[in-house]
């Protein structure tokens, strides 16, 4: 297997796109988020996307191809909120490993038979590692300033569990994504670290956060290099920001990841900003349009898509990217 | 000059090969060679500070943040905080005090220091501080072993450590010593721990002078000579030190002591002292150091003289006077009430509040004033610099306890108020699942709470099934959701949904940053069509909202809500416009999807077209929808509800008896007479269009009717839907129909008018033209009916006339020139098939206008996926596709689609 280390050496790597956008195409109903597994579990399951990955791999793994089809290099695993924290909301704490482990099985069985067609374009599985619905820095109680529902130690047995699974599931990346809060992301990273220390392994780790306002800051109050220097003791193979924003609101910000990260710098924006309706408009011409100004200012190594992209944003992005040479470090 | 034998000349860092040490709180600290001294706060240090350990003690946690904010604005760049105390649980203080200052920016924008000699509290700290803090300290007192593993936790924490020069035989007091174990500490560190140097801080132990002892007279100048020889020869390695020790011997006298802090920190950041922990707003500037007391000082520090330690004691007898307390800047408490409110509220100050708010108070006539004005206006303020980037969510959230700090205050004098205890409504809230953000909800509570209304506040996170179940349980009146991330509308639209599914009709308040109106009216209401949805602005809108819709002008308040809804979608329609099109091929590729099955056609039983002459208007009257005749007179409101209305209630009831007796002179009397034709004629759909035969042979067409299709690109699952669609296509092979009808209650109009008219009765006039229109859409409402009944008979179902009014029926009856067909050219050749003019009376205008107005024309559609929609913006590839078909010159035919024609 080749090493993703060395080709970002190379080359720009493309990253896939949003995976929930995809699956509504789908029109999938109650059925499809049990079958085989979770038959008789009491409450609703649609619209937790993760278990999927066990329910309908099929599905998944089109979704996968698909992106693979436009180009991508990496593919995200299914398995954002694969953590016993966030699937508690579905009373499903149990379904984690498995989501992991199999989530992470079938992006690779997709990326090995296109490595396979096709040599010279090797194919990297990024297990996916969400924020999960708690922060560790935020009370959840305006009241109550000092309140937090999970402490740093619960949120690292959590994120252990996510880890070993991706990593045993055949992920080639971690990749902590959508940081909004510093402290879980740095309870993921230490969790990582442990679960990869008890496998022997040393998978490279990228991390991408969040900038969810205005003022340019995480939802946790960081300015981007603050949350660069919280996250900078972990031997990472890139940083970068995703979601939130469109390409160009997070050009001043991987401006400041780029000059001042040790690391190669990675983004997968928002197909723009949400309108109004919540809804994204950006075609994949104005975004590859926008994600031009990055390659041009030689800002990324790794590019990809969040909310509101499709394999047709992918494929306009890779297309883009194959015309750039290499980007330094 | 340089205070160590070995080394000339002052000291410059040479180690610019390595990068710096960075730290983090909110914002970055990046210590470089230029950074000259960082500040570390020490007053938040249970065993240096007799208040501060009272008021954790006390758990006075407000005070004790207002100490370590004391320190950040009077200049500390990071803030030790230790807890280590005998009478103190000081691993849950640490964290519970660690976790207080993250909801505090103020405080937070700076990295933090955890300060304690237990590895168990040190590491309960590392677990709640989301930037790259320092640990204060580990060292060699315990043996290699343990040091070796707190530094490897420490790297995987991701902190910087503070290194005391300490080993197993005790704590480094001479200069040999302070080499000996730095050295050996930094070599285990770097080379064992693999820990970066940078992030090395070592503290060589700052011992007090002027003590009388001997042995302490050097404890200055060998820190300062340690010092040098650390960052001379240990790379990248930082030094600090807590500077307040060296002048314990001077306790009670600040004037001395300030000095000699001073002093201290001049020469050692000479000699290459980077970091101390200081009290950054009692600290004088060196250059202001009265010259005699310097002189006494530095004779002391740098061991100058054998009497320098009594000289030194003699001096400081002599001086007295204030020491340098820094003040923080209190100007802003001059400005006028509504100004200091304000700051408070955007600055998140709570110390001020009470005061603040009991003056405006007593200018008030109301305590509720308060809250509705001054603090409203406040918060507005906040949201406005929230918007642009100014402020960030932990400012707000702090924005918020301040106000809450506010209301506080205000609540016992509205409870006092309150006369009889009587609830005005009950109110259920949540932030939707999936959200944790509730400071608006939490606000509209207070406010809600404060206007005598029960709140039922279900917090965060609430699945839209707990939501439906309180709210029956409790009988709420209303129900208002909140949310702040994007994912949050859809859970919203979501919990409508369930709304209209359990037909709940109560009124749904929708608010927080990313909803809007246009969302609200688009997708929520859409969805709510039992109840209605409304977008509340901001909390201070909440109030008048939700006592308008429980109040006695709830009927026009959400016909006014309804209006507005209907712009809002109209507009947005208009706008999505001008996003993406598919060409009109592509359009058709997307048609609205049915699956034709022979059951769903259905056999008229008329075939062909009949006529109604003089069609009984006693008939037609009990059609009649009133609610718009009302709205024709500006009388906004529900039919028959208005009649009882507060303020309508009065003239449209003596309008609705005026009405009637008009309706029984003009049957009694025949002023006007219906007229209506109709027709089902065999039809199969080609492409956009629906070819209507001569007979069942369907072989000879009589006519095509020309269709228009939506080219607007929509989501994934949507189509583009053209009237064709709901016709069987000729490839199907299934025999379909379509029909039509013109009708009118206009005959005869135009005598009675003039008549009025000349008798300059205005009233009379309209009163019969609004008559004429109702009676009308009666009777194409009635024909309709009779269509669905008798002539296509594929409904045996009795509506009532409300579910009438409300469309519930099976079918559509779209008029050329609306929104589903703007193609107004499609008349005549509806009115030829019909031979509707000769027949009714009903003649085109050269505008496609109907005389007399008072007429309705349309298609009959009976699949039962037929739906009314707008075709909304189409492209000009369209416009010459139906210029071509209909052979009308394209400039022409755009004429006629212009509102339509995207540009």
């Amino acid at each position: 297997m080749a090493d993703i280390r060395e080709i970002l050496k190379d080359r720009i790597l493309v990253l896939d796109g949003a995976m929930g956008t995809m699956i509504q195409r789908y029109g999938l109903e109650e059925d499809d988020f049990r079958k085989g597994w979770f038959e008789d579990h009491p409450s609703p399951l649609k619209g937790n996307n993760d278990l999927l990955v066990l329910t309908r791999p099929d599905v998944i793994k089109e979704i996968h191809a698909a992106y693979l089809d436009a180009g991508a290099d990496i593919l995200e695993t299914n398995t954002f909120s694969g953590t016993t924290i966030a699937q508690a909301d579905y009373d499903l704490e149990k379904a984690a490993y498995d989501i992991n482990y199999h989530g992470a099985k079938i992006a690779k069985e997709v990326c090995e038979e296109y490595t396979k067609n096709n040599p010279d374009k090797p194919r990297f599985v990024a297990g996916s590692i969400g924020p999960t619905n708690a922060t560790l820095s935020i009370s959840p109680d305006v009241n109550d300033p000092g309140k937090r529902n999970y402490t740093f130690e619960q949120m690292v047995v959590a994120y252990k569990e996510q880890a070993k699974g991706l990593i045993e599931g055949g992920s080639d990346v971690l990749l902590v994504e959508t940081v909004f809060d510093t402290l879980n992301a740095k309870a993921a990273l230490f969790a990582i670290q442990e679960a990869q220390d008890e496998l022997g392994t040393n998978l490279p780790i990228m991390v991408s956060g969040t900038i969810t306002d205005a003022s340019g800051r995480t939802l946790s109050g960081q300015t981007t290099e603050a949350f660069l220097i919280s996250v900078q003791h972990a031997d990472l193979l890139s940083v970068g920001l995703n979601c939130a924003l469109g390409a160009t609101a997070l050009r001043p910000y991987l401006q400041t990841l780029k000059s001042k990260a040790p690391f190669f710098v990675s983004a997968h924006p928002n197909a723009g900003l949400p309108n109004e309706m919540g809804e994204y408009d950006q075609t994949p011409e104005m975004m590859a349009g926008e994600i031009k100004d990055f390659l041009d200012e030689g800002l990324v190594n790794i590019i990809g898509g969040c909310c509101g992209t499709s394999p047709d944003h992918i494929q306009a992005i890779a297309e883009l990217a194959a015309k750039y040479e290499k980007v330094a470090q | 000059m340089s205070l160590h034998p070995d080394y000339t000349g002052s000291y410059e860092y040479k180690w610019a090969n390595l990068a710096p040490m960075k730290l983090s709180g909110l914002e970055p600290l990046v210590v470089t060679a230029e950074s000259n001294f960082i500040n570390i706060g020490e007053r938040t240090n249970v065993a240096g500070s007799r208040k501060f350990l009272r008021l954790v003690k006390e758990e006075e946690f407000d005070e004790a943040l207002s100490i370590a904010r004391d320190q950040v604005e009077g200049g500390a760049q990071i803030i030790d905080i230790n807890m280590d105390d005998g009478l103190i649980d000081g691993k849950e203080a640490m964290v519970r005090f660690l976790n207080l200052i993250a909801s505090e920016p103020d405080i937070a924008r700076v990295p933090i220091m955890i300060d304690s000699s237990k590895w168990e509290i040190i590491e309960a700290g590392l677990r709640c501080v989301q930037g790259k803090c320092v640990v204060n300290s580990i060292s060699l007192k315990e043996g290699e072993e343990k040091f070796i593993a707190e530094a490897k936790k420490i790297k995987q924490y991701g902190a910087a450590v503070v290194v005391m020069a300490f080993d197993e035989v005790g704590q480094a007091d001479t200069y040999e010593r302070r080499v000996e174990i730095c050295k050996r500490s930094y070599d285990i560190m770097v080379n064992e721990v693999n820990f970066p140097p940078q992030d090395i801080i070592f503290d060589p132990n700052v011992f007090p002078v002027a003590t009388g002892m001997e042995e302490h007279r050097k404890n200055a100048l060998d820190f300062f000579q340690g010092t040098r020889w650390i960052r001379e020869n240990l790379p990248g390695a930082h030094v600090s030190g807590g500077i307040s020790n060296v002048s314990f011997s001077f306790r009670g006298n600040n004037v001395v002591r300030e000095a000699m802090h001073s002093a201290f920190l001049y020469h050692g950041i000479k000699e290459g002292l980077d970091m101390g922990i200081v009290n950054p707003t009692m600290l004088e500037v060196y250059d202001d150091i009265p010259k005699d007391l310097l002189e006494h000082v530095e004779d002391v520090l740098l061991d100058r003289r054998d009497d320098a330690t009594e000289r030194l004691l003699a001096f400081a007898e002599t001086v007295s006077g204030e020491a340098k307390e820094r003040k923080v800047d209190l100007e802003w408490r001059k400005a006028p009430l509504q100004d200091r409110l304000t700051h408070s509220l955007v600055k998140g100050i709570t110390e001020f509040i009470d005061d603040d708010v009991e003056e405006a108070r007593l200018s008030v006539e109301r305590p509720i004033e308060v809250i509705e004005g001054h603090l409203m206006t406040g918060m507005n303020v906040v949201g406005d610099l929230f918007g642009s980037g100014k402020m960030f969510l932990p400012q707000v959230v702090k924005s918020a306890r301040v106000m809450k700090k506010a209301v506080a205050h205000l609540l016992p004098f509205i409870e006092a108020e309150k006369t009889e205890a009587s609830s005005n409504g009950k109110v259920l809230l949540a932030t939707v699942k999936g959200d944790v953000h509730d400071i608006g909800k939490n606000i509209v509570g207070v406010v809600l709470g404060c206007n005598n209304y029960d709140i039922i506040d279900m917090g965060v996170m609430v699945p839209a099934d707990k939501i439906l179940e309180k709210a029956k349980e409790e009988q709420v009146d209303i129900i208002g959701l909140s949310g702040l991330i994007t994912p949050s509308l859809d859970e919203m639209v979501h919990v409508a949904k369930e709304m209209e599914r359990e037909q709940m009709d109560i009124p749904l308040l929708i608010g927080g940053a990313t909803t809007s109106k246009v969302h609200t009216a688009v997708k929520i209401d859409e969805n709510y069509n039992q109840g209605q949805a409304i977008y509340v602005l901001d909390a201070s809108r909440s109030v008048t909202v939700v006592g308008s819709l429980l109040g006695s002008e709830r009927e026009e308040f959400v016909q006014t809500v309804q209006d507005d809804y209907i712009k809002v979608r109209e507009n947005y329609g208009k706008k999505k416009a001008f996003k993406q099109f598919l060409s009109v091929e592509d359009a058709r590729a997307n048609r609205y999807p049915i699956e034709w099955k022979s059951e769903d056609i259905y056999q008229p039983s008329l075939v062909g077209t009949k006529a109604f002459l003089d069609y009984s208007l006693t008939e037609l009257r009990e059609y009649i929808d009133w609610t718009p005749f009302f709205h024709t007179w500006e009388l906004r409101g529900k039919f028959p509800q208005i009649l009882e209305h507060e303020d309508m209630g009065e003239e449209a009831s003596k309008l609705y008896k005026d009405a009637n007796a008009m309706l029984d002179k003009i049957i009694a009397e025949n002023w006007l007479e219906a007229r209506g034709v109709i027709g089902i004629w065999p039809a199969n759909t080609v492409d956009d269009d629906i070819e209507i035969y001569t007979d069942e042979s369907r072989s000879e067409v009589l006519h095509t009717q020309f269709g228009i299709r939506q080219q607007l690109k929509k989501s994934a699952k949507a189509s583009n839907v053209c009237l064709s669609d709901f016709v069987a296509p000729k490839e199907s092979g299934l025999n379909d129909y379509v029909g039509g009808f013109v009708v009118t209650a206009g005959i005869g109009i135009e005598d009675k008018i003039k008549e009025f008219e000349a008798d300059h009765d205005d009233y009379q006039s309209i009163l019969l033209k609004a008559l004429a229109d109702r009676l009308a859409e009666a009777f194409a409402e009635r024909m309709h009916e009779r269509v669905r009944q008798e002539f296509w008979a594929y409904e045996d179902t009795a509506y009532s006339s409300d579910d009438l009014i409300k469309e519930k029926y099976q079918g559509i009856r779209p008029a050329p020139g609306y929104p589903a067909n703007p193609d107004h050219t499609e008349k005549p050749g509806l009115f030829n098939l019909l031979d509707a003019t000769k027949i009714t009376g009903v003649s085109l205008t050269e505008s496609m206008a109907m005389l007399p107005t008072a007429s309705v024309s349309g298609w009959y559609f009976a699949h039962p996926d037929s739906h009314y929609f707008g075709v909304g913006k189409i492209k000009e590839d369209q416009v010459e596709r139906l210029a071509t078909a209909k052979g009308i010159p394209l400039e022409r035919m755009k004429q006629w689609l212009s509102p339509n024609l995207d540009d």
